[in-house]
């Protein structure tokens, strides 16, 4: 049994995510194989080479893999797929745009952002936002998984040493071509990946009020987030959202700001070690998950939090 | 051109969901159920479709029980032409409501597909890019742009990190993120017009597709309640909390 996991790069980089993907296929157990396809891609393939527990890397380099697009990464990934027991995404954009046209092209069903491995066929994964836990066994030959990276432990980026291999390209499918991207630049670390995370909801009251945020989250060496709300509201752009229809977040400490706890939000980051809620109103859900709970003026404690640190 | 837009009655997002006590599933009996948030973004952009003059008839499409017949209607309510529901009880994998939609795409061969990018029961995330990788046809997933330009559509798309435009030789597939449009209300003089609008029932069979699941659900169960913790005076003593009995700073 032998388990294909597909990486999560830049090219440039390999993807934190894929290293819990990779963990999540040592659960499984077997051998883990890397595919990277993308174009000048030799950067990820080698830090793909060095994850601790991966024996083989597969490299597809080739312009047709540039950008990653689904139409013609999908057929490389469903053919080579055919050799594995299970090929495993990480359940990013990335991940989630790809893997499912892959499982169609297998004929099989996929099991979306799993939480944890009971067996090799059996997977726990959250469903209803969040609201209800699923454990499910598939039958399928070829077992088709997305992995939140929430749910594993990342395994260690170093001490491997996997052979790498190169594959042929595909053709490109010429149906979709690349645009044009706007990145967020930011020197914070990744949100989905922080040991703490910083964020604000709809009692910040204005874009500019989240710059105490940044500025509290530069002291802690933390990401910034945001409720639905505040994305909602105009506040700051949607790639900070946490929650069921953004990101999946579980840091050591998340401090929510401002932010009243609604279900949706809850199930983006109630897998967070520590909580921290900051709210002026003393009945708002957060402080039902939260570990230390204060009840105040934001505008009064942030500014003093920022001045203790 | 012609637009599909395929629609999922699912639990309403305002209901708090409850695992039933013999661990099989959720408690469904008297919930209320709408249609899956992100296909009413869905039919939203068709409508905005035509009412531009881009789309020439929109048809609102459901794989489910005989009660998404309400979901269809809502659809029609809001400006879909014709609605198609094909009838099928029980759960259904995302593949064979992709298998479905691929017949549908067949025998209706519109110009674009819309989708919701989930539904916010199962969670999966995976119709609309199967039905991509069955029909061939290139995909724009997680949009939060749509914009139609002769013989392709640019899809903006919302990504990690930020955003990605793509550019979609039709026939093309676009799945809904939530900031693609905000939905309109049906008004009533449109949902009493829409009980006279064509409404087609069908089954899985009718279109030769096959319906079933290699993935079998073992149990359901609440997730893992965290417990509320403590008050603090202030932020002396948060900070004294989190260096000293938390650790984390």
């Amino acid at each position: 049994m032998a388990i294909l996991v597909i990486a999560e790069h830049s090219n440039a980089a390999l993807g934190a995510a894929t290293l819990n993907t990779v963990a999540a296929a040592k659960a499984i157990g077997g051998d883990i194989h890397v595919l990277v396809a993308g174009a000048g891609c030799a950067a990820a393939a080698e830090a793909a080479a060095k994850i601790d527990g991966v024996a083989k890397v597969l490299v597809a380099d080739d312009a047709a893999y540039a950008h990653q697009l689904p139409e013609n990464v999908a057929p490389l990934v469903a053919e080579q797929g055919k050799n594995y027991s299970h090929v495993l995404a990480s359940a990013t954009t990335a991940g989630k745009n790809l893997l499912p046209r892959v499982a169609a092209l297998l004929d099989t069903d996929q099991i979306s952002e799993i939480i944890a491995v009971e067996s090799a066929d059996t997977f726990k994964r959250p469903i209803y936002a969040g609201n209800a836990i699923a454990t499910v066994q598939s039958s399928a030959a070829i077992k088709v998984i997305t992995v939140r990276a929430t749910g594993f432990d990342a395994a260690a980026a170093e001490g491997g040493s996997a052979a790498i291999e190169s594959l042929a390209a595909g053709a490109d499918a010429g149906v979709s071509s690349f645009v044009g991207e706007e990145l967020a630049k930011s020197d914070r670390p990744d949100l989905t990946s922080a040991k703490v995370v910083v964020s604000g909801g709809r009692g910040m009251g204005s874009g500019e009020n989240f710059d105490m945020l940044y500025k509290l989250a530069d002291k802690l060496g933390a990401a910034v987030g945001a409720s639905r709300a505040a994305v909602d509201a105009g506040f700051v752009p949607n790639d900070l959202q946490v929650g069921q229809t953004g990101k999946i977040v579980a840091p050591d400490l998340y401090i929510a700001v401002g932010i009243s706890g609604a279900i949706q939000h809850l199930a983006g980051m109630s897998g967070s070690k520590v909580i921290v809620a900051i709210n002026k109103d003393e009945d708002a859900p957060i402080f039902q998950v939260a570990d230390y709970g204060l009840v105040a003026d934001l505008f009064d404690v942030v500014p003093q939090l920022d001045a203790a640190l | 051109m012609k637009i599909l837009v395929a629609v999922k009655r699912v639990v309403d997002h305002n209901v708090k969901v409850r695992v039933k006590a013999d661990s099989t599933g959720v408690e469904l009996a008297n919930v209320k159920m709408s249609m899956n948030p992100f296909c009413e973004i869905g039919v939203e952009e068709a409508i905005r479709l035509k009412e531009k003059g881009v789309a020439s008839e929109v048809i609102a499409v459901s794989v489910g029980p005989a009660v998404a017949q309400e979901q269809l209607r809502t659809a029609l309510a809001l400006g879909a032409d014709r609605a198609v529901l094909v009838e099928q009880d029980g759960d259904i994998s995302s593949l064979s409501v992709a298998k479905v939609l691929k017949a549908l795409v067949d025998k209706e061969q519109p110009q674009l597909v819309l989708l919701g990018k989930q539904a916010i029961d199962t969670d999966n995330n995976q119709t609309g890019q199967m039905l991509g990788a069955l029909t061939g046809y290139p995909q724009g997933t997680f949009a939060s742009r749509v914009e139609v330009n002769g013989d392709s559509v640019n899809v903006t798309r919302e990504i990690d990190g930020g955003l990605q435009t793509v550019a979609l030789k039709l026939p093309a597939i676009v799945t809904t993120d939530l900031r693609l449009n905000e939905p309109r209300y049906a008004k009533l003089p449109d949902i009493m017009k829409a009980k006279k609008k064509p409404l087609e029932t069908i089954t899985a069979a009718d279109l030769g597709v096959t319906v079933a699941s290699t993935v079998t659900t073992l149990k359901v169960e609440a997730p893992a309640q965290r417990s509320a913790g403590i008050k603090v005076a202030d932020v002396a003593e948060l900070v004294e909390k989190l260096k000293n009995e938390a650790k984390v700073i």
